[in-house]
C-alpha cells in the first residue's frame, strides 16, 4: 500500500440471504443471495474525492457502509492507514469511528427527532470522552458557525424539524467532522436537498476537505454532480466495478459499454444539443439472479459469444484507466 | 422506581403546555377534559377524610335508617348497614387508584425495558420472550387476572400483580413495533457511526421516541386496571370490607337491586366509569396528538 | 396566431392551513398549444404540483383554487360541474403523478386498470375489447402484452410508470400532465421514458406539460418553459430564449448552478439564502433576499409580469419602462 493510499479495499463482498417462506424452504434445497456487493478492490488517496458512481441497486451505498464497517462483510478487507480494520474488536472499532465519518443521504432522517440539533452535535464528543460541558459547547458552536450555520447559539437550541433540509445536511456535516476525522464517506449527500441548494453544500464540502485535509468517498447516481466534484470516479454495476480512473478519462473517454450509455442519457442543460442516448435493452436484472459471464451481456449492443460465457477482469488500460470488459482488453 | 422519575418529569412538561394544548383542536381538549376528570377524582378522594359528610367506613354504621333512598340528607340514599353512600363513594376511589397506579408502574419498570432489549437485540433470546408475550396476550384478559389473583389471593398488591401480569404483552407489542422501525432509521446507524454504544443508542436514540407510545398505552392501562380491579372485587378477590371500596360497593348493590334498592350499586358505578372514562379520553387524546403530527 | 388549445388566466390557489394562508399558486396564467411541450420548472414551495392538480382540479384540501380561469375548448374547467368535470380527466387531460409505486392499485392486475379506465368513459366497450385496446397499448409503451395479467408488484419502477404513460394515453386525451415523472427512476430508465414520451406525442398530436424540479430536463425536452418561484411565474419563454437569454435572476441562478456534464471546466455558482417560507413571505418580490440584483424598490413592491421580447415573459424590476 502505498503512502498516499488511505483507504484501500481488497475482494470485498457482500451478500445478504433472501427471505424464504417455510415451503419454499422445504422445496428448494439451495439459498439464494442478493449479491450487493460482488468482489469490489480500489483505493483511495488521501486528499481526494473518490466517487462511486451507478444506478440504484449497484451497490455504491452498501460499499460504502462496508468500509465503515456499518454492516459486516461476508468476505474481503478493508485497509485504512495500512491497517486491517476489518477484523477489528469492538473497542478498537469505536477509536476508528473517529476518523472513519459518513452523511446519510436523507437529513430528514439523519437526526434523533427528539434531540436538539447542539446536543446531537456534540454527542460525539461525550460518547468519546474528548470533552463535556462548556468545553462541549465552545466546539459544537465553533463547529456549526464553520458549516455556515449563524448564529450558531441559535442553531444549537433548535429541534432538527425546525432546520429545513440543507441546513439539516450541513448540520450532519457538523456531526461528522467534529471528531476532527480524516476520511468521510458521502452517501448521496445532495440528492435531497433542493437544486438551488445543491451547489452551496457541495462547495462547502470541498472547502471543508481542502481546509481540514479531508478524503471523500463520494456516492451518487448524479454524473453531472459526480463530474463536478470527483478527482477519480468507479462506475459500478450490480455489484462490480465497471470502469474505474480519472474524471477527465472516464468523462472524455468511457470505454464500458455501460458507462457510455450512462453517459449519453444524462440530460444537458442545453437546447442545441439534444442527442438520442444509447439504447439499452432491458432493465437491470435482480441481484439474485445475476447473468451469467458479464453480468452487462443481456443488455449490451456489442456483446459477444465470450461475454456469455466467461467474466471479464478489471485490468488497466491507460495509466490508471480499469475497465472489465472483454472486448477491450483486447487492445 | 426510576422510570417513574422519567414519566413524572414529563408530566410536569406536559402541564405547564395547557394552553398550547388548546390549540391543537379536538385531540387536545379531549386530553383537557380527560385529565380534569381523573384530576377531581384524585382530588376528592384525597381530600375525602375531610370532606366526606359521615364516617364510611365500620364506625359509621347507623348513622342513617338502613336502606333510605337518596333525599336531602343523603343525596345518595344509604346502604344495608345505614352507611351513607355519598361518603362512601367520595372515599370509595382510593383502592382503585392505587391498584391502577401500581399495576402500571409494575408495568413500566418490567414491560419498558424487556421491550426495548429484547427488540434491538434480537436474536433467540428475542423470539422466545416474544413467544412467552404473545402466549399471554392470547389469553382473556380478565379470566387470566382471575386466575392470577385467586392464587395470590387477596389484597391491593396482588390485585395490582395480576393486571400488571395480563398488561406487559401489551407494552411489550407496542414498544417492540416501535423500536423495529426506529432501529432501521438513518438517525440510529447514525449514532452507530459516531461511536455510540448499544446501551447509549437504546436511552438515547430509541427510548425518547418510542416513550409516546408508551404514554397511550399506560393511558388505555389504567383505565383497563380500573375496570379489572372492580370486577375482581366484584367476584370476592379483592380488599377487605372495612375500607370503603366501590367495587365493594357494587358487589352489595348488586345483592340488593332485586328488593329495588338501586343506588346502592348506581352511584359507585358512575364514579368507576368516570374514571375509566377519563383515563380513556386522556389516551384518545394523547394518540391523536402524537400520531396525525407524523403526517403533518 | 395559432388558437391555443389550453388558456389558463390568473389561476390562484391556496390552502387554509390552521397556521395561516397559504398561497400555493399566485395568479398563474399560461397558454398551451396543440402538441406543444411546455415545462414547469421549479424547487420545493414553488407551486409546480399544485399548479398542475389544479388543471384537473384534483387540489386536496385544504387546498382550493380561488381564482381563475382555465379555457379549453370554449368551456372553463374551473366552472363545470363534478360530473362534467370527470367526463375531461383521462379524457381531455390526463395525469401521471410522481411515484408510479404507489399510483397503481396493488391488489388489481394490471389489465383491470385498462378495463376500469375505458369502462368508465365508454361503457359500452365490453371486457374483452377493453382489454385487447390494453395490450395494444402496452405495445405501444414498450411492454410485452402479456403483462397484461401481472399484477403491480410484479413490474419494475420503469416499467410500472410505462403502464401509467400508458393509462394515461389510453382514451387519447389532448394533454397529458406529468408531474416528476422521473424523479423515482433511474437515469437511463428516465430517458427512455422521457424518450417514450416523445414517440407518443407525436404519434397522437398531443400536448404535454412536464412538471420537474430538473432544469436540465426541461431545456432538452421542452419547447417553451414556465419558471415558478414562491407560487408564481418568475419567467416564461420559448426554450431557446431561456437559455440564450434568461432575464430574471433566479433563472439565471439556475442555470449557473447546474452541472453540465459537456462542459470541460465549469465553475458552479450557487444561489445564497433558501426557498422562502410560504407563510412568512417577504414584502415585495419574493426573491429579492437571495437576489443580487435587488433594489429598494423590490423590497417594498411586488413586480408584475411583463413582456420583454416576443413571447419572452419576466417578472422583475430589472425590465420594463420603470427601470432604475
Amino acid at each position: 500500500m502505498s503512502q498516499t493510499e488511505i483507504v484501500r479495499v481488497e475482494n470485498l463482498k457482500k451478500y445478504f440471504p433472501v427471505e424464504k417462506s417455510f415451503l419454499e424452504k422445504l422445496i428448494t434445497r439451495t439459498r439464494s443471495f442478493v449479491r450487493a456487493v460482488d468482489d469490489v478492490t480500489f483505493s483511495v488517496r488521501k486528499g481526494e474525492v473518490f466517487t462511486l458512481a451507478g444506478e440504484s441497486g449497484c451497490g455504491k451505498t452498501t460499499t460504502g457502509k462496508l468500509i465503515l464497517r456499518l454492516i459486516p462483510p461476508t468476505s474481503g478487507k478493508v485497509f485504512f492507514k495500512n491497517q486491517e480494520i476489518t477484523t477489528l474488536e469492538p473497542e478498537e472499532l469505536r477509536l476508528l469511528r473517529r476518523k472513519m465519518q459518513i452523511i446519510f443521504q436523507d437529513p430528514y432522517a439523519s437526526f434523533n427527532p427528539r434531540m436538539k440539533i447542539g446536543d446531537a452535535v456534540g454527542h460525539p464528543l461525550e460518547i468519546h470522552g474528548l470533552a463535556t460541558g462548556e468545553e462541549k459547547r465552545k466546539r459544537v458552536l465553533a463547529m456549526l458557525e464553520r458549516v455556515g450555520l449563524t448564529p450558531p447559539e441559535k442553531f444549537v437550541e433548535l429541534y432538527p424539524h425546525q432546520l429545513s433540509g440543507g441546513q439539516r445536511q450541513r448540520a450532519a456535516m457538523a456531526r461528522s467532522l467534529i471528531l476532527d476525522p480524516e476520511f468521510i464517506v458521502a452517501d448521496e449527500p445532495v440528492s435531497m436537498i433542493d437544486v438551488s441548494l445543491r451547489t452551496t453544500m457541495i462547495d462547502l464540502m470541498l472547502d471543508l476537505k481542502r481546509e481540514l485535509q479531508l478524503t471523500y468517498l463520494f456516492i451518487t447516481h448524479d454524473l453531472a454532480v459526480a463530474k463536478y466534484i470527483s478527482d477519480r470516479i468507479a462506475i459500478m454495476y450490480l455489484g462490480k466495478i465497471v470502469e474505474m480512473g480519472e474524471k477527465e478519462e472516464i468523462f472524455s473517454n468511457p470505454l464500458h459499454p455501460y458507462t457510455q450509455a450512462l453517459l449519453s442519457a444524462i440530460p444537458v442543460p442545453n437546447p442545441e444539443r439534444r442527442r438520442k442516448a444509447i439504447e439499452l435493452k432491458g432493465e437491470v436484472p435482480s441481484a439474485v439472479k445475476i447473468p451469467t459471464g458479464c453480468r452487462f451481456h443481456p443488455r449490451c449492443p456489442f456483446a459477444e459469444k465470450i461475454c456469455k460465457e466467461k467474466e471479464p477482469e478489471l485490468i488497466a488500460t491507460a495509466s490508471g484507466h480499469f475497465v472489465s470488459c472483454h472486448l477491450i482488453g483486447s487492445k | 422506581m426510576e422510570k417513574l422519575g422519567v414519566k413524572r418529569s414529563m408530566l410536569l412538561r406536559i402541564i405547564p403546555g395547557i394552553t398550547s394544548l388548546t390549540d391543537r383542536g379536538l385531540a387536545g381538549w379531549l386530553i383537557i377534559l380527560g385529565a380534569a376528570i381523573v384530576a377531581s377524582i384524585i382530588v376528592m378522594t384525597l381530600l375525602s377524610p375531610w370532606i366526606s359528610p359521615y364516617d364510611p367506613s365500620t364506625k359509621g354504621i347507623n348513622v342513617g335508617a338502613p336502606l333510605t333512598p337518596p333525599n336531602s340528607q343523603f343525596p345518595f340514599g344509604t346502604n344495608d348497614l345505614g352507611q351513607d353512600m355519598m361518603s362512601r363513594v367520595i372515599s370509595g376511589g382510593g383502592i382503585m387508584l392505587q391498584v391502577a397506579l401500581l399495576s402500571v408502574t409494575i408495568c413500566l419498570i418490567v414491560g419498558v425495558p424487556l421491550g426495548l432489549f429484547s427488540s434491538y437485540m434480537g436474536g433467540v433470546l428475542d423470539r422466545a420472550i416474544c413467544l412467552v408475550m404473545d402466549s399471554v396476550y392470547a389469553f382473556p384478559g380478565l379470566i387470566l387476572a382471575i386466575a392470577i389473583a385467586a392464587m395470590l389471593g387477596r389484597g391491593v398488591t396482588n390485585m395490582a400483580l395480576s393486571i400488571a401480569v395480563v398488561y406487559i404483552p401489551s407494552y411489550f407489542r407496542v414498544i417492540r413495533s416501535q423500536v423495529l422501525s426506529i432501529k432501521e432509521m438513518p438517525y440510529v446507524e447514525a449514532a452507530q457511526s459516531i461511536g455510540a454504544k448499544s446501551r447509549t443508542i437504546l436511552f438515547n436514540y430509541i427510548l425518547p421516541n418510542v416513550v409516546p407510545s408508551i404514554v397511550v398505552v399506560a393511558t388505555v392501562n389504567f383505565a383497563d386496571a380500573i375496570l379489572t380491579a372492580a370486577g375482581l372485587t366484584f367476584i370476592g378477590l379483592g380488599v377487605e370490607v372495612d375500607i370503603p371500596d366501590w367495587g365493594w360497593d357494587l358487589t352489595n348493590g348488586r345483592r340488593l337491586l332485586p328488593s329495588g334498592v338501586w343506588w346502592v350499586i348506581t352511584f359507585p358505578g358512575i364514579f368507576i366509569i368516570l374514571l375509566a372514562l377519563g383515563f380513556t379520553l386522556m389516551g384518545e387524546g394523547l394518540s391523536e396528538l402524537l400520531n396525525p403530527k407524523l403526517g403533518e | 396566431m395559432q388558437k391555443q388549445l389550453l388558456t389558463v388566466e390568473d389561476l390562484t390557489v391556496e390552502y387554509w392551513t390552521r397556521r395561516g394562508k397559504v398561497r400555493a399558486v399566485d395568479n398563474v396564467s399560461f397558454s398551451l398549444g396543440k402538441a406543444e411541450t411546455m415545462g414547469v420548472v421549479g424547487e420545493s414551495g414553488s407551486g409546480k404540483s399544485t399548479l398542475g392538480l389544479s388543471l384537473i382540479r384534483l387540489v386536496p384540501p385544504p387546498g382550493r383554487i380561488v381564482k381563475g380561469h382555465v379555457w379549453l375548448e370554449g368551456k372553463d374547467l374551473l366552472k363545470l360541474r363534478e360530473e362534467e368535470m370527470r367526463n375531461v380527466r383521462g379524457r381531455k387531460i390526463a395525469f401521471i403523478f410522481q411515484d408510479p409505486m404507489t399510483s397503481l392499485n396493488p391488489v388489481k392486475k394490471v389489465g383491470a386498470h385498462f378495463v376500469e379506465l375505458i369502462r368508465t368513459h365508454e361503457p359500452k366497450i365490453g371486457d374483452e375489447e377493453a382489454l385487447k385496446r390494453a395490450e395494444k397499448l402496452l405495445k405501444d409503451v414498450g411492454i410485452q402484452p402479456e403483462r397484461i395479467n401481472d399484477y403491480p408488484h410484479q413490474l419494475s419502477g420503469g416499467m410500472r410508470q410505462r403502464v401509467m404513460i400508458a393509462l394515461a394515453i389510453a382514451l387519447n386525451p389532448y394533454i397529458v400532465v406529468a408531474d416528476e415523472p422521473t424523479t423515482a427512476l433511474d437515469v437511463i430508465v428516465q430517458a427512455k421514458i422521457l424518450d417514450l414520451l416523445k414517440d407518443v406525442q407525436n404519434a397522437y398530436a398531443m400536448s404535454l406539460i412536464l412538471i420537474t424540479h430538473d432544469l436540465s430536463i426541461a431545456l432538452e425536452r421542452c419547447d417553451k418553459i414556465l419558471v415558478m418561484y414562491a407560487g408564481q411565474i418568475v419567467e416564461r419563454a420559448h426554450i431557446k430564449d431561456i437559455y440564450k437569454n434568461p432575464q430574471h435572476p433566479y433563472t439565471q441562478g439556475l442555470l449557473k448552478s447546474i452541472p453540465n456534464i459537456e462542459l470541460a471546466e465549469q465553475k458552479l455558482e450557487a444561489i445564497p439564502g433558501s426557498p422562502p417560507d410560504l407563510l412568512n413571505l417577504p414584502k415585495g418580490c419574493r426573491f429579492w433576499p437571495r437576489c443580487s440584483s435587488a433594489m429598494e424598490k423590490c423590497r417594498k413592491t411586488e413586480p408584475q409580469l411583463i413582456e420583454t421580447e416576443p413571447n419572452h415573459f419576466v417578472c422583475c424590476f430589472l425590465y420594463g419602462d420603470d427601470k432604475e
